[in-house]
């Protein structure tokens, strides 16, 4: 950098400080360790441990997106969150629960992220393959089973872990299944054809109760089989952690999901690097063009189908374990378009945006704009001038939508739209200018859904 | 033998017969054009040759094998690579991944190698980038490898896409109107590369191409379309003096005028 000193801003010489060089690190640990504390030492559900949790999570994106060293970043976040927040989740099991559930969402808005954003498919009724996860465990591991043959008997709850890499293979039969009828489909008819499908999927779950009562329809599933403790034993006598067979199972459920995320991240991100990421991306760019170069499309596409949908099945299952109990409800459109949205709003084929975006719509939707209404309603109640009429809790979704309309007219590539490019122009050191074209947000391209 | 060898081909859309029984052969290593006005017929006919559109009648063979009727993306494996008359480029991809696409055929990672990064997959892949270089030195690009492709100059654009062709290792290259647009230097540097794509790496080309200087200066053999019939076929001077080349282009009376 050649720019004369007065040309950068305070504001960039502290964010350099803070994000670098020895200052850099000093911060980060400083910050984790503030955090830590204030979560550790007052961990009642209120707003200033919302606010503190927020920034604690900020943090990671802190670290991910500073300049230290790997060693250094990979270290710090898995203290933060394999061994601080499960610690607070102890002693809190709210926000483990919202980290839990962000866990889940990231895993399913990573997997829709190889359909739409990756091979630029617009799926509107992915939710379905997740569903087919769950009441895959749902079914099989409860009494329910016995209702479709009485010969039959649900399988043992140890079966829960073999039974993910069987929702995985579900899943992906499933949207190879989904994916044939919509080959010939782009755009907009893609996009209302698998809405249809994803609601065919929630209406057979909510009619599946007769002749044969397969899926108990409207009613649910309830009493869904967890896996055995096998840890708890070591946690309780060679651990000396008194913890309850719930707190156990929250542990257990955070631990397993974030183990699932990381596992889907690198598959995704090896997959993006790969012939067949880039074989996506050509389609995505220009079909014609894409065949052209010898790109079997059906097989690509239905790859694209199979590897998203196959994320959302595992998942199924360890939702339908972790929740114990499922409904057609939980799958609807609305739904999809949330792990959509979250998609849409992390920037779409950018990897870390997608898992960005999904956390920060399930703090959103579980955590913040909850605790915004509640904050309101305070307010009216202590006299602040709103009108008896308005009900904040009423208007959350209402914040939700504007918020998303201000993003997609301020920042329409997405918060942290992808970044592989820059990257690779930073490697070569070259070229200065063409960063400054890798940097121009190209609205039309990215946000159309083609 | 007939590196192409195309035979009858007809092609009609609803009551328009867009190609008309063109028989059209081509041996290796020529360089060989399709002319003709706008809306003769041409890029239909490319359009067949590399499966986009499957002819109504007629065979098609190509090394020896038929291929009339196969999709796209095979009869793009079997080695022929075309580039497009509006420029098919993938936009968002940079320079060096849209010639790394065009190795597609060429590379054959298992998906659980991928998944697993195994050596196997890493060596392919360094060796397909360093053959993607290769393809773009060829055409000039090395420099701009980073590059978006929608940010290249239009020139360079047109060359990505020859380098994105040939990184398929094809045996046949078709080019749609590849100077279309260009200024007259532009022009003679894509002379000299389409010349030394046959020369230099054997390869055959056919074209499309409205630039009668360029047509006339390069190809062996020239093939003329006019509303979907192939109405004649000869070298340049052969071309140059029919009287119904002459009156597809001029009109009528231009034809007896220039006799």
């Amino acid at each position: 950098m050649t720019t004369t000193a007065s040309s950068v801003s305070a504001w960039e010489r502290i964010k350099t400080a803070l994000t670098s060089g020895p200052s850099g690190y000093g911060f980060m640990v400083l910050y984790a360790a503030v955090c830590s504390w204030l979560l550790l030492t007052n961990p009642r559900t209120n707003l200033n441990t919302d606010i503190v949790f927020v920034l604690f999570l900020l943090l990671v994106l802190l670290v991910y997106r500073s300049q230290l060293v790997l060693g250094f970043k990979l270290a710090l976040v898995a203290v933060m969150l394999a061994l601080v927040l499960p610690i607070f989740g102890t002693l809190n099991p709210f926000y483990i629960d919202v980290a839990t559930q962000a866990g889940i969402f990231v895993a399913l808005a990573l997997g829709l992220n190889v359909v739409v954003g990756f091979a630029g498919l617009l799926d509107l009724g992915y939710v379905a393959f997740f569903a087919v996860g769950a009441y895959l465990w749902g079914i099989l591991s409860t009494p329910q089973i016995t209702l479709i043959n009485p010969a039959w008997s649900p399988v043992p709850p140890i079966m829960f872990y073999p039974f993910i890499l069987i929702g995985l293979a579900v899943g992906a039969f499933f949207g190879v299944l989904l994916g044939l009828p919509v080959l010939r489909l782009r755009g907009d008819y893609l996009a209302i054809v698998t809405l249809g499908l994803g609601e065919v999927i929630r209406v057979l779950a909510n009619n599946l109760d007769r002749p044969i009562n397969i899926t108990n329809g409207s009613q649910g599933i309830r009493d869904i089989e967890r896996p055995p403790l096998i840890f708890a034993g070591f946690v309780r006598d060679t651990l000396g952690w008194q913890l309850s067979d719930q707190q156990l199972y929250q542990q257990f459920f955070y631990f397993a999901i974030l183990l699932i995320v990381l596992l889907v991240v690198v598959v995704v991100g090896r997959l993006k690097g790969s012939r067949i990421g880039r074989a996506w991306e050509a389609i995505r760019e220009d079909e014609t063009a894409a065949i052209a170069q010898g790109i079997p499309l059906v097989r690509m596409k239905l790859l694209a189908f199979a590897v998203g949908a196959s994320f959302a099945g595992a998942m199924g299952v360890v939702f339908a374990s972790k929740q114990l109990f499922i409904n057609p409800p939980t799958f609807d459109l609305l739904r999809s378009i949330n792990i959509l949205s979250m998609v849409i709003l992390g920037g779409m084929g950018s990897i870390p945006g997608v898992i960005f975006g999904a956390v920060l719509v399930t703090l959103l939707d579980l955590q913040i704009l909850p605790r915004i209404a509640n904050v309101l309603r305070d307010a009216q109640r202590a006299g602040l001038p709103i009108p008896a009429a308005f009900d904040p809790t009423q208007y959350q979704r209402l914040l939700f939508g504007l918020l998303l309309i201000l993003m997609m007219i301020f920042r329409p590539q997405g918060i942290m739209p992808d970044e592989r490019r820059k990257e690779e122009l930073q490697e070569h050191d070259s070229i200065p200018d063409a960063i400054e074209h890798a940097k121009i947000p190209d609205t039309e391209s990215e946000v159309g859904l083609k | 033998m007939h590196l192409l060898d195309a035979q009858n081909i007809t092609k009609t859309f609803g009551g328009l017969t867009a190609v008309n029984d063109v028989t059209l052969t081509i041996e290796k290593g020529r360089i060989v054009s399709v002319i003709g006005p706008n809306g003769a017929g041409k890029t239909t006919f490319f359009n067949i040759l590399t499966g986009i559109y499957k002819p109504d009648k007629g065979t098609i063979l190509f090394d020896g094998k038929p291929i009339a009727g196969l999709r796209s993306d095979v009869i793009a494996a079997l080695g022929m690579r075309r580039t497009f008359q509006n420029i098919r480029l993938f936009n968002n991809m940079t320079v060096l991944e849209n010639v790394l696409v065009g190795m597609h055929t060429h590379l054959h990672a298992p998906f659980w190698q991928i998944l697993v990064r195994s050596p196997g997959v890493r060596r392919e892949e360094a060796k397909a980038r360093e053959r993607a270089r290769e393809r773009l030195a060829y055409v000039g690009l090395d420099a701009k490898r980073d590059e978006l492709a929608k940010n290249l100059p239009y020139g360079d654009q047109r060359r990505l896409e020859i380098a994105r062709a040939l990184a398929g290792e094809p045996k046949l290259i078709l080019l749609d109107e590849p100077t279309a647009g260009m200024n007259p230097q532009e022009t003679d540097a894509a002379t000299e590369l389409i010349r030394r794509l046959r020369d230099e790496l054997g390869l055959t080309v056919v074209l499309i191409e409205h630039d009668m200087r360029l047509v006339m200066a390069i190809s062996e053999r020239i093939s003329v379309l006019d509303y979907g019939t192939k109405i004649a076929e000869g070298d340049a001077a052969t071309i140059r003096s029919n009287p119904r080349v002459i009156e597809a282009y001029l009109g009528k009376g231009a034809a007896g005028a220039a006799a």
